[in-house]
């Protein structure tokens, strides 16, 4: 087993009815001010040594109030913290071996980009010749040479965020925090800081556990991530684990547009699983998905996995097929997204790339009859939990299909 | 139509709009200019008068260009040490009122506590007291505790009701500078092994020091000229305000006018100073 570079141990936080408890209620949807709401729920979460592990989830699931008791900003009401083995759950922030990279990157504006890099070395009394050289490292490593002597104020937002992570890896602490630090920046900035912070994170090799709740921003970076929901985590897992096989209707929803179909589950014949939409439509997915699951269940499946055949063509025996006409049609230039009505009324959303159909002529057209066929090992399966359904105003969740 | 026609039919320039016009051009900088005068013309007169070579005691009239008063600021009997006294109970009622008063901001604007709406009400009071009350309670205080009185009216009594008057307008001065204060530098400080104390030296102080140094300037001012209180306080002991207003009667020697000079020119230079550094930090 690699070694672990923070274990949470039942990590619990409730912010009580006090003034802070009221002020953090304000944020979280649904939470009372004055009888308090738990922020994290007893979680148990081990980080790997050299990893880059991201907490992700809506605002208001734990994510940030999580990290910022492992920094040590905030005391858990319950639980243990390790860093590296070691207990540091009651130490101040300044004796644990984190750093942090704030979300508005706090620079000290009365200190220059040097001092600030220097700040934490300063702390440890490192000496002078040494200082100038690792901070004169570390600003070449985020690309910023020559800026030493300009004041936070005299920079753009990007340089602020890459002088952030500069001042907080210059400590080669055990752990880099990293809350939301993408958030300020725009789209076009933000794409390539997440290439760059990966390559300074397999550079520098420092465990990163990074909090936000951009599902791409996660997919793009982690090795493994959590999807936080309500104060704890729903799957844990390496992206492709977790958009392929969503566990959870809300990590389904969470991560990339689902189509979730209820099924009634009509036995096992070998391999596979067989099911039953409502309409009697027959259904198959690799039995493995099922193994262990318990109560109401749907099946899932991604848009961009169904394609979409005329009637009568020919599609291979073993695939699942539903009937459907066009129900809405968006050109999208890469792909088309189609809104594909099943008789019972339920809508399903497919992915269609513009390759062999591409221009508007050749595009389906509403109205169309079509046949959407997708391999059984397409599929996943999600647990109808009720207290999941009611996932937060994601955007991604007003796209899932088929309720 | 009338969009085709309206650039051959320029209007015509009315006689209003003209006089508008130039109302609008000149007006306000004649309304400008004349408020400024009047609230310089005092320390005009104080500056001018200064270099006046008077007839008799009495410095109201011009007679013809002086320097004598300036070459000798202190050569009148008691304005000197007047003038020393009035600049270390200011000194020194500053330091107090500024470090007390600065605690005080910091506890009314971090934590919670009972009592916290009550105090920042409180804190109002002094200001809101009328000098003359207050200067009144103060002797009542300082002669009624002990036989003989433990607080003989001298400098400690000046500088305790100095004290006392600054503390507020300083908790007032730094609050408003720390309300919106970005804690998240703090944390950040505590994060990279700054410890409570190093955090407060070398993020807090120093991002705060503008407001800190505004107060300090504002709590001198106020010590230096304050008479109805300090009257009230004094005992045998004289201030320069009260070594003005004894002058007064006899008629006030042109050394005063010198002193009141330079008191406005080291005003004005500091507070030129912290303009300075306010926009060079600002500025980053």
């Amino acid at each position: 087993m690699a070694d672990v570079a923070v274990r949470l141990v039942q990590l619990t936080k409730r912010f009580g009815g006090d003034a802070v408890g009221r002020r953090a209620a304000k944020y979280v949807p649904g939470a009372n001010a004055d009888e308090g709401f738990l922020a994290v729920d007893h979680i148990d979460l081990e980080v790997r040594d050299g990893e880059f592990f991201s907490l992700l989830g809506p605002s208001g699931c734990g994510k940030t109030t999580t990290l910022r008791m492992v920094g040590g900003f905030e005391q858990p009401t319950d639980g243990r913290i390790e860093l590296q083995g070691e207990d540091v759950t009651w130490l101040p922030a300044y004796q644990r071996n984190v750093n942090t990279v704030f979300q508005n990157y706090a620079l000290f504006p009365h200190l220059t980009i040097y001092e600030n890099v220097a700040f934490g070395l300063r702390r440890k009394k490192v000496a002078d010749a040494d200082v100038r050289k690792r901070v004169t490292e570390m600003l070449e490593l985020v690309e910023l040479p020559g800026y030493e002597r300009r004041k936070p104020a005299q920079i753009s937002g990007g340089q602020a965020q890459r002088v952030a992570l500069a001042r907080a890896l210059v400590n080669r602490p055990a752990v880099l925090l990293l809350d939301e630090p993408l958030g300020a920046l725009d789209l076009k900035l933000r794409k390539q800081m997440q290439v760059e912070l990966k390559r300074i994170q397999q550079e520098v090799g420092i465990t990163f556990v990074y909090v936000t709740h951009d599902q791409e921003e996660a997919m793009t970076m982690s090795d493994r991530i959590a999807v936080m929901h309500k104060g704890r985590y729903e799957q844990l897992g390496d992206p492709e684990a977790l958009y392929e096989r969503p566990k959870t209707r809300f990590v389904a929803g969470f991560l990339g547009v689902s189509n979730l179909l209820s099924v009634d589950s009509d036995g096992t014949s070998g391999d596979f699983a067989a099911f039953k939409l409502g309409d009697g439509t027959a259904c198959r997915v690799p039995s493995a998905l099922v193994a262990g699951r318990k109560g109401k269940i749907a099946l899932g499946v991604r848009p961009e996995k169904i394609r979409l055949t005329e009637p009568g063509k020919d599609i291979p025996d073993s695939f699942n097929r539903l009937t459907g006409t066009i129900a809405h049609a968006s050109y999208l230039g890469v792909s088309t997204q189609y809104i594909v009505a099943l008789p019972d009324g339920h809508r399903v959303t497919v992915f269609e790339q513009n390759v062999a159909r591409a221009t508007k002529a050749e595009l389906w057209a509403t109205g169309e009859a079509v046949v959407l066929s997708w391999q059984p090992d397409h599929s996943f399966i999600v647990e109808e939990a009720g207290d999941n359904v009611d996932a937060p105003g994601i955007d991604a969740l007003e796209a899932v299909g088929v309720q | 139509m009338t969009a085709e026609a309206a650039p051959m039919n320029r209007p015509r320039v009315g006689l209003l709009t003209s006089i508008k016009r130039l109302a609008d051009r000149y007006l306000l900088m004649t309304y400008t200019s004349l408020a400024v005068i009047y609230l310089l013309l005092p320390v005009a007169v104080i500056i001018l008068f200064s270099f006046n070579d008077p007839i008799g005691r009495r410095n109201f009239v011009w007679q013809r260009f002086s320097l004598d008063a300036w070459l000798n600021p202190l050569g009148v009997p008691g304005l000197g040490e007047s003038v020393w006294l009035s600049l270390v109970i200011a000194f020194v009622s500053t330091l107090f009122a500024t470090m007390i008063g600065t605690l005080m901001a910091l506890a009314l604007v971090r934590y919670e506590f009972r009592g916290k709406s009550l105090t920042n009400s409180l804190i109002f009071l002094p200001m809101a007291t009328p000098e003359i009350v207050m200067g009144a309670s103060l002797l009542t205080l300082f002669v009624s505790i002990g036989n003989p009185p433990f607080f003989p009216l001298n400098i400690v009594t000046i500088l305790i009701a100095h004290i006392l008057f600054n503390i507020s307008y300083v908790v007032v001065t730094v609050r408003a500078r720390l309300v919106g204060f970005p804690r998240h530098l703090e944390e950040a400080a505590m994060d990279l092994g700054a410890n409570e104390w190093v955090t407060f030296w070398r993020v807090t102080f120093p991002l705060i020091l503008p407001g800190i140094v505004a107060a300090a300037l504002l709590a001198f001012s106020l010590s230096i000229d304050d008479f109805v209180i300090t009257n009230f306080s004094a005992g045998q002991t004289q201030t320069f305000p009260m070594f003005i207003y004894a002058q007064a009667r006899v008629g006030v020697p042109v050394q005063v006018y010198v002193i009141g000079s330079i008191i406005f020119l080291v005003a004005v230079i500091s507070v030129g100073l912290t303009t300075l550094a306010g926009r060079r930090q600002s500025s980053g």
